[in-house]
């Protein structure tokens, strides 16, 4: 009778959950184990993942196997009569040594892929990677080029107000991008908090921490897009700084590079044009939700007790060199934006700051005025 | 001249007797079981489906910490010193703890450590959001205000777990009936004896590791900030060092309950009764030296990750052994299935299937790929559900007829055992396929792509809290109007506790019993 019961309960769940499922518009996928990703790292990795897994299966069937069995045959219902042994030294260490013989056949093969993933030499290709509440800084050493990478899914698909994308939570503005067929070294490391820096397909978790450099390395074979996730908690939106990893072939790797350096060419032109209040203003509106909002909020109300509030805020009412400090440097627990924004960008943003909100502060900061600030110190 | 527990609200305030400070422990941790359940709730309401609908991502961190701490500190470690509390004296036929008056503060004093912590919700900046395992700097220098009382209230958790622990240790050594030697002790006397050892050996970690955020947060030192010479990863190590005995300071002693109900429906004696305790021991050893296998990500050398790595695999061995033992104590028995024995058999079967996904946790170059992932919560889930409170739920109903005199409803029982049973696999078992497709634990969104597993795991859990609110009931319901029960209550219990009356008198082995 309870087998009934049992049984009519999962079948209605079942039954409730499939019911339920495509009325909320989701399509319906059941991923259920590990990639086997990209690199010949991340197939050993799944391999061992495999390996383990049905040791464990085995030994599972043969335990619950004995268990089901006596509870069918030796149950009092049947006019099962108990036993009184209670003691056997054979049995004891057999089922002592027999596990520890498999647990070091097991040492073997972890071992061996254990020093694989140790070993960090000759690279051809390093990058530093920081992590910082919430995005990536990706700086390819010897190479002058350096970017942040940040999530770029769209507020509105978070706050449920448009379809979420394929890649909902899982795109950024700038990718990062690394040459296929090239053992590519990350330093990682972080300069706020913990981090994790975690693309499954190419098996590397790493741990972003402050004051220590980590070592990684990949080498994939062949181009493609492959993404992961912050692993470490690290504050209020640790869900939302994602990792995308564009792999190129050798000739597109380096075409990318002269671009990101002209584009730092550009940026560098830019700083010395001096803008209206209104462009410094628009653009600042833009920069601010990119990059401020998510603290201070769209309304620069902040969140009490936690974040402050940019509306009356002493420092975007007070001296423009003070707010000039904050911005650039950080302070209190908010991280520099001196490299994270160009310095048109951090003119325009000062300038929003000041004016919107209420503030109505009616001065205007050229970039001229933020590379000066940074050169004078 | 026996004489009878005071009137009123101060026999409760100032009782010294093992039986009602077990009774407010046990009632305590029931409360907790509920207030961490529904911060569950909400975690689960909200990953419902991906998106933010209902709760917002600084909510949601608080929320993920306070479940853990609350279920950690509030609902598992105190039920297990409520039941250590009614039945240590009971089994060993002591008269009552060796220590009544710290007994009483021990317990008085957690009440107010969890309205204070909980309290830190409601002030400004909000709780704890750095996730039970509160790492620095997220911990220290970017954590709320609120950190402080966070910090106080485990000093109080700590102290009153310290104190709980001395008086166990103090009793079981002190106070056994004459020709009770140690080794014709109930192995849940064993078990909380060697847990109330981890317990005194790392409490005080966690105390200084608390106390060093607190120099770090008010006192300008660096213990844990690298811009001031100090060492966010010496953190982890610290709190690791408390952190993995903590994790068998919660399923020890629900060893030791297993271990007496599946003897008594079995009728017959609990197979290799030695080898359990040296397997216990064995464990609690290793439990010292594993700890940075939670810490495999870090960066540590790579000979620092192949001995935790060895050592990680070794605690299969005794774990395995104690597996076996509970198996082949079932197998030639006459078993019948009450619901104490229900509750048992499935910790047996999850709690084995929680550790082979340790296990495999343990193979350090899949653990990259495991670590921080759902695959993690759904293993500590099932170690933790079906092992700290599969165990203690069956506890309850092999001893509340002891307790309360009044036989509980069988068929009740057994319904809330399968509710509860499928409401804990269909919420735990597919985080497993979440996490090993990629879903990082600690977010409150998430990719689409993990959204069928996610809803299914939300029904579960409803499922499961809903089950709880049955047991409150059977309770309840068994303490006001259940049948009368017999002294031995079960047909094949043995052991000194079912030697006296039910319900138990007030005093017990005021004059020790005669040992066989």
């Amino acid at each position: 009778m309870l087998r009934i019961s049992k049984r009519s309960l999962v079948v209605l769940l079942v039954a409730a959950c499939v019911a339920v499922m495509p009325s909320l518009g989701f399509a319906s996928n059941w991923p259920l184990n590990m990639t086997e990703g990209v690199t010949d790292v991340s197939r050993e990795v799944y391999g061992l993942h495999m390996l383990i897994f049905y040791i464990c299966c085995t030994i599972g069937v043969l335990v619950f196997g004995v268990m089901f069995y006596s509870m069918f045959a030796h149950r009092k219902s049947r006019g099962a009569k108990a036993s009184n042994f209670h003691e056997s030294i054979a049995l004891e260490l057999i089922w002592t040594i027999l596990p520890a013989i498999i647990l070091v056949a097991m040492a073997f093969p972890a071992t061996k892929t254990l020093k694989n993933i140790y070993d960090t030499s000759n690279s051809e290709v390093d990058i530093l990677v920081t992590g910082l509440q919430w995005k990536w800084k990706y700086e390819y050493l010897g190479e002058d080029v350096s970017f942040f990478s940040s999530l770029s899914t769209p507020r509105a698909q978070i706050d449920n107000e448009e379809e979420k994308g394929e890649f909902y939570l899982l795109e950024v503005d700038e990718p990062l991008v690394i040459p296929a067929g090239k053992k590519v070294r990350f330093l990682v490391t972080a300069s706020d908090v913990i981090h994790s820096w975690w693309v499954p397909d190419l098996s590397v978790k790493r741990d972003a921490i402050p004051g220590y450099v980590n070592e990684a390395w990949t080498k994939v074979d062949e181009p493609g897009v492959f993404r992961g996730q912050c692993a470490e908690l690290c504050g209020k939106d640790h869900g939302f700084m994602p990792i995308e990893v564009h792999v190129l072939a050798q000739e597109d790797y380096d075409a990318w590079l002269n671009e990101k350096r002209e584009a730092a060419r550009l940026i560098s032109e830019a700083s010395k044009q001096t803008l209206t209040f209104d462009q410094l203003y628009e653009q600042g509106e833009a920069v601010y939700i990119k990059n401020c909002a998510a603290c201070h909020m769209e309304n620069g109300a902040g969140v009490a007790g936690v974040f402050p509030a940019i509306a009356g805020s002493p420092i975007a009412t007070g001296a423009v060199s003070d707010h000039l400090n904050r911005v650039i440097n950080g302070g209190q627990g908010m991280p520099a934006f001196g490299e994270q924004l160009t310095p048109v960008e951090s003119a325009a943003v000062i300038t929003f700051q000041r004016n919107a909100f209420g503030n109505n502060m009616g001065d205007e900061i050229q970039p001229i005025d933020v590379v000066k600030y940074k050169q004078g110190e | 001249m026996a004489h009878g527990p005071a009137k009123g609200l101060t026999r409760w305030f100032f009782t010294t007797n093992h039986k009602d400070i077990g009774s407010m422990y046990l009632w305590f941790s029931f409360a907790m079981f509920f207030l961490g359940g529904i911060f569950a709730l909400v975690i689960r309401a909200e990953l419902f489906q991906p998106g933010l609908q209902i709760v917002k991502p600084e909510f949601f961190n608080q929320m993920t910490t306070m479940h853990g701490l609350v279920m950690v500190f509030g609902a598992v470690m105190p039920a297990f010193v409520g039941l250590a509390n009614w039945m240590i004296p009971m089994m060993i036929g002591a008269p009552d703890m060796a220590l009544p008056r710290m007994n009483n503060w021990s317990f008085w004093i957690l009440p107010f450590a969890f309205t204070m912590m909980i309290s830190t919700l409601f002030m400004e900046g909000g709780g704890p959001n750095f996730g039970w395992t509160f790492y620095a700097p997220l911990s220290t220098t970017y954590a709320p205000p609120t950190v402080t009382f966070f910090i106080f209230a485990v000093h109080i958790m700590g102290a009153s777990s310290i104190m709980g622990a001395i008086n166990i240790v103090a009793t079981i050594l002190n106070m056994r009936a004459p020709g009770m030697t140690l080794m014709k002790m109930p192995l849940f006397v064993w078990t909380w004896l060697i847990t109330a050892y981890l317990l005194i050996a790392v409490m005080p970690v966690l105390a200084g590791v608390v106390t060093m955020m607190l120099m770090d947060i008010h006192f300008g030192t660096s213990f844990f900030d690298a811009a001031g010479g100090g060492d966010p990863v010496l953190f982890q190590h610290v709190f690791w060092f408390f952190g993995h005995p903590e994790v068998y300071i919660m399923i020890l002693p629900a060893f030791g309950v297993v271990s007496a109900i599946i003897p008594t429906f079995a009728r017959k004696p609990l197979f290799g009764y030695s080898s359990m305790v040296y397997a216990t021991a064995s464990i609690a050893f290793l439990s010292f030296i594993v700890w940075a296998h939670h810490m495999f990500t870090v960066g540590m050398p790579l000979f620092g990750e192949l001995v935790f790595m060895y050592a990680t695999m070794l605690i299969a061995v005794p774990t395995g052994v104690k597996v076996f033992n509970w198996v082949t104590t079932m197998y030639r028995g006459s078993m019948t299935f009450e619901t104490p024995m229900l509750f048992s058999i499935a910790f047996v079967i999850l709690f084995t299937i929680g550790g082979f996904s340790g296990l495999m946790l343990a193979i350090a170059p899949a653990d990259f790929q495991y670590h921080d992932t759902y695959f993690v919560v759904a293993h500590f889930h099932y170690v933790l559900v079906p092992g700290a409170i599969f165990s203690i739920t069956a506890a309850v109903y092999y001893w509340l007829p002891k307790w309360s005199g009044k036989m509980y409803d069988e068929t009740l029982g057994k319904t809330h055992f399968w509710l509860a049973f499928i409401g804990l696999n269909v919420t735990f078992f597919p985080m497993h396929f979440s996490g090993l497709a990629g879903m990082p634990r600690r977010i409150p969104d998430y990719n689409p792509l993990w959204a069928d597993w996610n809803m299914i795991s939300s029904v579960g859990a409803f499922l499961f809290g809903a089950a709880q609110v049955l047991f409150l009931y059977i309770i309840i319901r068994t303490i006001v109007s259940g049948k009368k029960a017999t002294d031995r209550v079960w047909e094949g219990s043995h052991g000194l506790e079912w030697t006296v009356a039910s319900p138990a008198p007030y005093h017990t082995f005021s004059t020790p019993p005669e040992i066989k």
